[in-house]
């Protein structure tokens, strides 16, 4: 069954046209890489599911809703969250909060005024706080001020924000752009693990061994357009991708 | 940690309520240990910390804070006016009024963010006191501002609603039969509210004000509105719909404004369209910098500080200044003087001007920072401490 329908989207910006009718369906608890050159819309195309962008026309439908028109708070309280390209943490707040506060937005909801009890008083949270941080290997640092890590554990934390959430469908863009060869496995292995849990998962990346490691599906985007989709093997013979994405380099 | 962090907020509470209460005696060798002065440490600090909950917390800064305060004093005298010399049911009506107040200025002006947020709460302040000097001049009796009067004569005519202003009512007080001999005093069931008694009812709401801030900087929504500061794009994607948290602490903060715009009328029952002024939204900005934004008690030691000069400075004229330079020859004394009295008297304001640059040049975390430095060198000599997260006092 498709989680997230996505038809006719399009987006211009000027004379540019970001988006052209694109359309993509992602199957629930699949992980569907999404791929492609530079500036070819794939960001752009995330930020229209999450409401940094409102596309000029087409639509998207996650579990029955649309998406088009939530603000994206909304959007994140039906169960999608997002890694950014450029990791977005509050950086002048401890690890742990960092990770607490996502977790106190899905079990409270988008507003709930609640200015007496502190919040150390909510254990349960702080808990499955330090045990995420854990998962994802920063809980040395959890009593630390963010802006003091680097871009790559940046992005573990961000990842770890996400996943507190259990969200029903995981944005990642890039997540391993930056990252050491450990690094990147660390993540691989991580994403591995959280596949475990049956999040569905869109991911944006560069690197292939990220890509044929974790897809299920992958869909090729080129100026705006999929010019392809269907599994890693296919993908990999596909003429028309290596063509348009790889230059004619051999996968 | 969770009980640690409790006792040491109950304990910052103790000193902060013991340093208040005691303030009488401990500031009397400097000569600030007269009610009038502690009053305004006590109202301003309220003011501030108030101001912080937004500003420090939310990092949204208003220029306009000032509209609530004048707010909250006219809304007190004309409680006095109307029903009551007692003190409790105008308190109540002046916070309750500039939380509306607040609700409907907040509500527009949170639309935008940054430095446009700033301009349209500037641009509503000074609307409210141009009204206070205009078409509002029956509520706020414009340029002479709004007082406690004696009362209306018995047989007043049907059009003694528009004499209000000069002749008061005080209903509540007349139907309990209270006499009065001349313009009445405020009191608290009885207890009159001038001097040190006065103080001591601004020292004890100021403690419950911190008791309340603290309460509120330590709680989820707390947590949050740092957020806010921090980053709000990321705190919209994670779900959390920021604006009714703004707006919460917009009226929260204002509330504070309000009942600081009370306690002045409390401790002298009148009101004037200068206390909306940007002048006065601007100088809560000062404290609260000067103290330490997002700490606790910076901003009530910007409020003590900047008060406590100005009463200090305005108060110097050139024969204290001849007698504090006697020591000099005659002929260098009238130079010192002629130089110094610049700063003195009506120029205190470039006293505090030159002190904010100070500060700020060397501190810009302000005096708190300043506060944990000496701590910090204190704690290095006796033992290197392991590097502790993130402590606000
Ligand atoms: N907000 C915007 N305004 C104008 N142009 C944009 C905007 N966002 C992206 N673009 C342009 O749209 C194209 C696609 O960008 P993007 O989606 O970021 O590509 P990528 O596939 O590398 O993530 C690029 O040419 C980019 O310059
Ligand atoms: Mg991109």
């Amino acid at each position: 069954m498709a989680i997230l329908e996505v038809s006719h989207v399009n987006k211009r910006f000027g004379g540019l046209k970001a988006l052209n009718e694109v359309q993509l369906s992602v199957e629930e608890g699949s992980v569907h890489a999404i791929i492609g050159p530079n500036g070819a819309g794939k960001s752009t195309l995330l930020n229209c599911f999450v409401g940094r962008l409102m596309p000029d026309s087409g639509s998207v439908i996650f579990n029955g809703t649309s998406l088009l028109g939530l603000r994206p708070h909304e959007i994140n309280q039906t169960g999608v969250s997002r890694v950014f390209q450029t990791p977005e943490i509050f950086e002048d707040l401890t690890l742990l909060e960092n990770v607490m506060i996502p977790a106190f937005a899905k079990a409270d909801g988008a507003f709930k005024f609640n200015a007496w009890y502190r919040v150390s008083s909510r254990a349960e949270v702080r808990d499955e706080a330090a045990a995420l941080l854990e998962e994802v290997g920063l809980a040395d640092q959890s009593k630390m001020i963010c802006s003091a890590l680097s871009r790559g554990d940046k992005r573990r934390l961000e990842m770890a924000m996400c996943l507190i959430q259990h969200p029903k469908l995981l944005l990642l863009d890039e997540p391993t752009a930056g990252m050491s060869r450990a690094d990147t496995n660390n993540t691989i292995d991580l994403l591995k693990k959280i596949g475990e849990r049956g999040i569905t998962k869109i991911i944006i990346e560069h690197d292939m061994h990220v890509v044929f490691s974790l897809a299920t599906t992958i869909s090729v985007l080129a100026q705006g357009t999929v010019i392809a989709e269907g599994n890693p093997d296919d993908i990999k013979g596909d003429p028309r991708v290596q063509e348009a994405y790889l230059g004619g380099a051999h996968l | 940690m969770n009980g640690n962090s409790t006792r040491s907020d109950f304990l910052l509470l103790i000193i902060f309520a013991a340093v208040v209460l005691t303030a009488p005696i401990t500031l009397a060798p400097i000569g600030a240990g007269y009610p009038d002065i502690l009053q305004k440490f006590a109202i301003y600090g309220i003011f501030a910390i108030g101001f912080n909950i937004l500003f420090g917390l939310t990092g949204y800064l208003s220029f306009g804070h000032a509209a609530f305060l004048g707010v909250g004093s006219y809304a007190s005298v004309w409680m006095f006016k109307l029903f009551t010399m007692n003190v409790i049911p105008a308190v109540i009506f002046s916070v309750a009024l500039a939380g509306v107040f607040a609700l409907l200025i907040g509500f527009v002006s949170l639309r935008r963010s940054g430095i446009y947020f700033s301009i349209l709460t500037l641009a509503f302040a000074q609307m409210s006191y141009n009204l206070a000097y205009s078409v509002l001049t029956p509520l706020t009796n414009g340029e002479t501002g709004l007082q406690v009067r004696h009362l209306a004569p018995a047989d007043r005519g049907p059009d003694y609603v528009l004499k209000l202003v000069n002749e008061d009512l005080r209903w509540v007080d007349q139907a309990f039969g209270v006499v009065e001999h001349g313009i009445p005093i405020t009191n608290l069931f009885g207890m009159k509210m001038s001097g040190y008694p006065g103080f001591y009812f601004c020292a004890v709401i100021l403690i419950i004000a911190f008791f309340i801030a603290m309460r509120i900087s330590r709680s989820n929504f707390g947590m949050m509105l740092k957020a806010i500061k921090s980053n709000q794009n990321r705190l919209q994607y994670t779900g959390v719909n920021t604006r009714p948290y703004l707006l919460t602490a917009f009226i929260i903060s204002g509330m504070y404004a309000g009942l600081a715009g009370s306690l002045l009328a409390v401790t002298d029952p009148l009101a004037g369209a200068e206390r909306m002024q940007w002048t006065a939204s601007g100088e809560v900005v000062l404290m609260t910098i000067l103290g330490g934004v997002g700490t606790l008690i910076g901003p009530f030691l910007g409020a003590t500080l900047i008060k406590g000069f100005s009463a200090l400075f305005s108060s110097y004229n050139e024969n204290i200044l001849h007698q504090f330079f006697s020591f000099l020859p005659e002929f260098m004394q009238d130079g010192v003087v002629a130089v110094a009295s610049m700063f003195v008297g009506e120029g205190w304001e470039l006293t505090l001007g030159l002190l904010f640059v100070i500060i700020m040049l060397f501190l810009p975390g302000g005096l708190m920072q300043g506060f944990y430095l000496i701590l910090g060198l204190f704690k290095r000599k006796k033992t290197s401490p392991p590097a502790a997260g993130k402590s606000e006092a």
